[in-house]
């Protein structure tokens, strides 16, 4: 009770703190705290973590050239075909979607703001319609108007087509777009039920069912228009149609991004983004360490992923004050757990699951994240930064949260084992810190008899061939999965319905790796999506997080948090909350 | 001569076929008969939320669902008469020789391979004139002057130099040359030739002396045991009785018996670099073939291991070739016919 006392305060303490931050206005508004130091040296008059909350180097000076590194390569540059968090971020500089995120620090940034259209979805009384009327004027960088004819192209192209893979398939999924082949089979867009445009500026969803959430699936990037005679497919990544402040300069596939200023990008008609360096350049695959050399030395500005430096410079920043006053702690969209498959012996017992949640040594599977730094131990399915999050914790693990033996024990003995018994931890083996959090847990239970072996499978086929597969995880016994997830949009459905929907267990691909499929849980879920009323919704939410977390099948290690550096001639930082990293389209450099 | 080198080109163009055929089975036999399906094969070139319409199309795509030896037949043919590939809408030509299509970074493997080349050949080629140089010389040296301190030192620097990684030292030299001091451009920087020379002299000097600290250790260990070795035999005392002058017994008597066995290891050390130094250029991120064959394996990109792995082996067939023919040119008593 104390615990979870405890950490209510300090989900309340952050909330305010976001809150706070809100209060201040949207980001644009803040913002004194000029950097004036060195360059590299971080020592810019600024504070630990406050880009987290506020504006950080506030500036409208135009000019310059900023630099992106990054270790890896987008899945695609394409808007409608990819499903990383940074590049939904970094593509809203050239890809106007219907809706976006506010522009703001704080729980306001999680507010959505129309983008190319004119104002939220108008959804009819059943709740399976939604209208956007899309605003005037908006032009590509060829200078040819934007038609409510290319977003209904670009949602069939990201959607049904075998070809663009790497994205989500929300739209297919929820559009009632029944035996619709696709436009690549299927030449005639008429023919996609799914979306209507009455005329050049409306474009018309059916859904098959009522989705409240419907204005955060067309925050999605796949909702950027593309014109039917520029699309190339696979090869449209190289040349995107740009309707944002940037467009396509080059592109050398794995290699580099050029981006420059779109002259036909009108400011007016957009309210969430700024166009303030000249020139934008990305590289991939660049050393992670040498970017965080860089990124300290100021000769880089922004690590593209988000993901926060490496070890060695995170060690560097902690202990010197200065470079820490130039760093950032948020939270990801990422909680990192384990899963107890409720279909594996004894962990069909809830009694078993719930003796692994007392013993676990949550301080010890902090520790591979990095410490407080890498994440705030969780309780929860839903995270922090997700509309509808409460926090509770279930089950105390004793007030240093290295566990509570004696009740670990009680619930081996209700479940029928009290001298423990014998299971396998499954983990991506490829993933350092993933496999240390199963040996600290495999320490853990070992503590109350709990014999736990460690079994290691390649990250690429996880999901398909392994922990995601129901019957290989059945037939090898895997009784624990140490994974990891991400909202693709920051509500309490966006974060839930594909890992404890019992609906969306799948033969492979699955991530419900749990196999919770509890009837209430599932009803909760098609409430909420067909509840408007938002406070309605949001408890809804709340209430689903309970449930799951009564199941004993899902166990939070920690809510993610990563340490971002940013050098002191980097403008207008802030940390989005939608992507729990700074937001691309405010940033700004300072000419040396 | 001329028999000899179309003796071995043909025996090199078998070669090369039966790299193609083993790493093929490697990647495409090996996982099959251990179980994997072509669905699990094609959910590498899919997004984490495809469906299994999605998964079923790029079996399709890539033919995964026909039998081994056909797809082994199509991609040998795609090497010799090429291949197109349907990107959507439109084809994607892959003209001969195709080495296959990533599906990862959506191109051709030939011309990336192409592509990465020049970067590779750059680090590959200023890193071997380093290192034979400074290697040979200082073995050279150390030989001459055995037991002495310079001899001690040279030899301590060797160690050091085989014994430390290249991503610490060139890590290592980053910070210091390049973020501590600046004398040096930091990594990532590496600029075409033809686009600014010297840019791509700066931003190489640093890889080439990491690279070349490695090998020039090497060469000057091996050069200092051939010179002790040499500088005993008979016909070095024969031609100091002659009265020959001792820069003379050293350079055209000595130094070319030692030069023989490191021509050999010369060439199949710029041959194996050609097929990417892949520390070296992951360190200091140079787009060149051995970092995109890292991150093609990171990425399950067969297509791309498997070109590059041809590529490697070509260049490896091509040095051993180059080292053969040179031999008589060194060695006199080698006749090629």
């Amino acid at each position: 009770m104390r615990k979870t006392k405890a950490l209510a305060l300090a989900a309340l303490g952050t909330t305010l703190t976001m809150g706070l931050a809100a209060c201040g206005g949207t980001a644009g508004g803040g913002g004194n705290n000029t950097g004036s130091g060195n360059q590299g040296t971080g020592a810019s008059g600024t504070a630990f973590n406050d880009a987290y909350t506020k504006l950080v180097n506030a500036s409208d000076a135009k000019g310059g050239t900023l630099k992106f590194a990054l270790t890896d390569e987008p899945d695609s540059t394409d808007p409608g075909n990819t499903y990383y968090a940074w590049n939904w971020n970094f593509s809203r500089l050239y890809a106007r979607p219907l809706m976006t995120y506010q522009p703001a620090p704080g729980e306001e940034g999680l507010k959505l703001v129309p983008d190319l259209a004119e104002g939220p979805g108008q959804a009819s009384e059943d709740g399976k319609t939604w209208t956007y009327k899309l605003k005037k004027g908006i032009k590509y960088d060829d200078g040819t108007e934007v038609k409510a004819a290319d977003v209904k192209y670009a949602i069939a192209r990201s959607n049904f087509t075998s070809e663009l893979t790497d994205g989500p398939k929300y739209f297919a999924q929820y559009l009632d777009a029944e035996g619709y082949k696709g436009p690549y089979k299927d030449k005639n867009l008429d023919d996609f039920k799914g979306v209507e445009t009455p005329d050049d500026y409306t474009v018309v969803f059916k859904l098959k069912a009522p989705f409240s959430e419907f204005d955060f699936l067309v925050a999605n990037p796949q909702s950027a228009p593309v014109p039917q005679a520029k699309d190339t497919g696979l090869d449209y990544e190289k040349n995107v149609a740009s309707t944002g402040p940037y467009k396509f300069e080059s592109y050398e596939v794995g290699k580099q991004l050029n981006l420059v200023k779109n002259e036909n990008w009108d400011p007016s008609t957009d309210t969430t983004r700024k166009q303030l360096p000249d020139r934008i350049e990305v590289q991939y695959k660049q050393n992670a360490d040498d970017i965080d050399q860089r990124l300290l030395n100021g000769q880089i500005h922004v690590d593209l992923g988000g993901t926060g430096v490496q070890p060695a410079a995170r060690a560097k920043i902690v202990g010197k004050p200065e470079l820490k006053n130039s760093s950032d702690n948020p939270y990801t969209p990422f909680n990192r757990y384990a899963m107890m498959s409720t279909k594996v012996k004894p962990f069909d017992n809830i009694e078993c699951r719930k003796a692994v949640q007392y013993a676990t040594d949550k301080v010890a599977t902090q520790a591979p994240w990095g410490g407080p730094l890498g994440g705030d131990i969780g309780s929860t399915a839903m995270t922090p930064t997700t509309v509808g999050y409460k926090p509770f914790d279930l089950y105390p693990n004793g007030a240093d949260h290295k566990g509570d033996l004696a009740k670990a024990k009680e619930s081996l003995a209700a479940c029928g084992q009290p001298n423990g018994f014998e299971t396998n931890i499954a983990v991506r083996g490829d993933r350092v810190k993933e496999v240390q959090v199963a040996e600290a847990m495999q320490a853990s239970l070992d503590r109350v008899g709990i014999k736990a072996t460690i079994k290691k499978y390649p990250s690429g086929d996880w999901s398909s061939q392994y922990a995601g597969k129901p019957d290989f995880v059945h037939k090898n016994g895997l009784g624990i999965m140490v994974a990891g997830w991400g909202s693709d949009w920051p509500s309490g459905f966006g974060f839930l319905s594909q890992i404890v929907d019992g609906r969306f267990i799948k033969d492979s691909g699955n991530y419900n790796m749990m196999e919770l499929n509890d009837p209430s849980v599932n009803e909760l879920l098609d409430k909420g999506i067909q509840t408007t009323d938002t406070t309605a919704r949001n408890e809804i939410w709340s209430e689903v997080d309970k449930k799951v977390m009564e199941s004993a099948a899902f166990m939070s290690f920690v809510y993610e948090k990563t340490l971002l550096f940013r050098p002191s001639n980097l403008t207008n930082v802030y940390v989005h909350p939608a992507y729990g990293m700074y937001d691309y389209t405010w940033l700004g450099v300072k000419q040396q | 001569m001329v028999a000899f080198i179309v003796r071995r080109v043909i025996a090199a163009v078998l070669m090369l076929a039966v790299v193609s055929a083993a790493t093929f089975a490697i990647f495409f036999l090996i996982p099959r008969a251990l179980g994997q399906t072509p669905e699990g094969m094609a959910s590498r070139y899919v997004g984490r939320d495809a469906t299994p319409e999605a998964i079923q199309g790029a079996v399709k795509r890539l033919h995964l669902d026909d039998p081994l030896i056909v797809q082994y037949g199509r991609f040998a043919k795609g090497i010799v008469a090429g291949e197109d590939y349907s990107l959507g809408p439109r084809k994607a030509e892959c003209p001969a020789p195709c080495f296959g299509y990533s599906f990862n970074n959506n191109q051709p493997v030939w011309p990336t391979l192409l592509d990465r080349l020049p970067a590779t050949m750059s680090l590959a080629a200023g890193a071997a004139i380093l290192w034979l140089i400074a290697g040979v010389s200082i073995g050279i040296v150390s030989a001459l002057r055995r037991g002495t301190a310079l001899d001690r030192a040279a030899m301590t620097v060797a160690l050091a130099g085989v014994s430390l990684p290249i991503y610490f030292t060139g890590l290592v030299s980053l910070s210091v040359f390049a973020y501590t001091l600046g004398i040096f451009p930091g990594g990532g920087t590496y600029t075409g030739i033809s686009e600014n020379p010297v840019a791509w002299f700066q931003a190489l000097v640093l890889p080439w002396i990491t690279l070349a600290f490695l090998y020039a250790a090497l060469y000057a260990r091996l050069t200092r045991a051939g010179m002790l070795e040499t500088m005993g035999e008979d016909y070095i005392r024969t031609a100091r009785a002659k009265g020959l002058k001792e820069s003379t017994v050293v350079t055209k008597h000595a130094l070319r018996a030692t030069l023989t066995p490191i021509l050999t290891i010369f060439g199949l050390d710029v041959g194996l670099l050609l097929g990417g130094a892949v520390l070296t250029e992951s360190t200091f991120s140079i787009p060149g073939v051995g970092k995109l064959v890292i991150d093609a394996i990171r990425g399950n990109d067969l297509p791309v291991v498997l070109g590059v792995t041809m590529f490697a082996a070509f260049f490896i067939v091509l040095a051993n070739l180059i080292v053969d023919i040179l031999y008589a040119v060194v060695d006199p008593r080698v006749r090629l016919s």
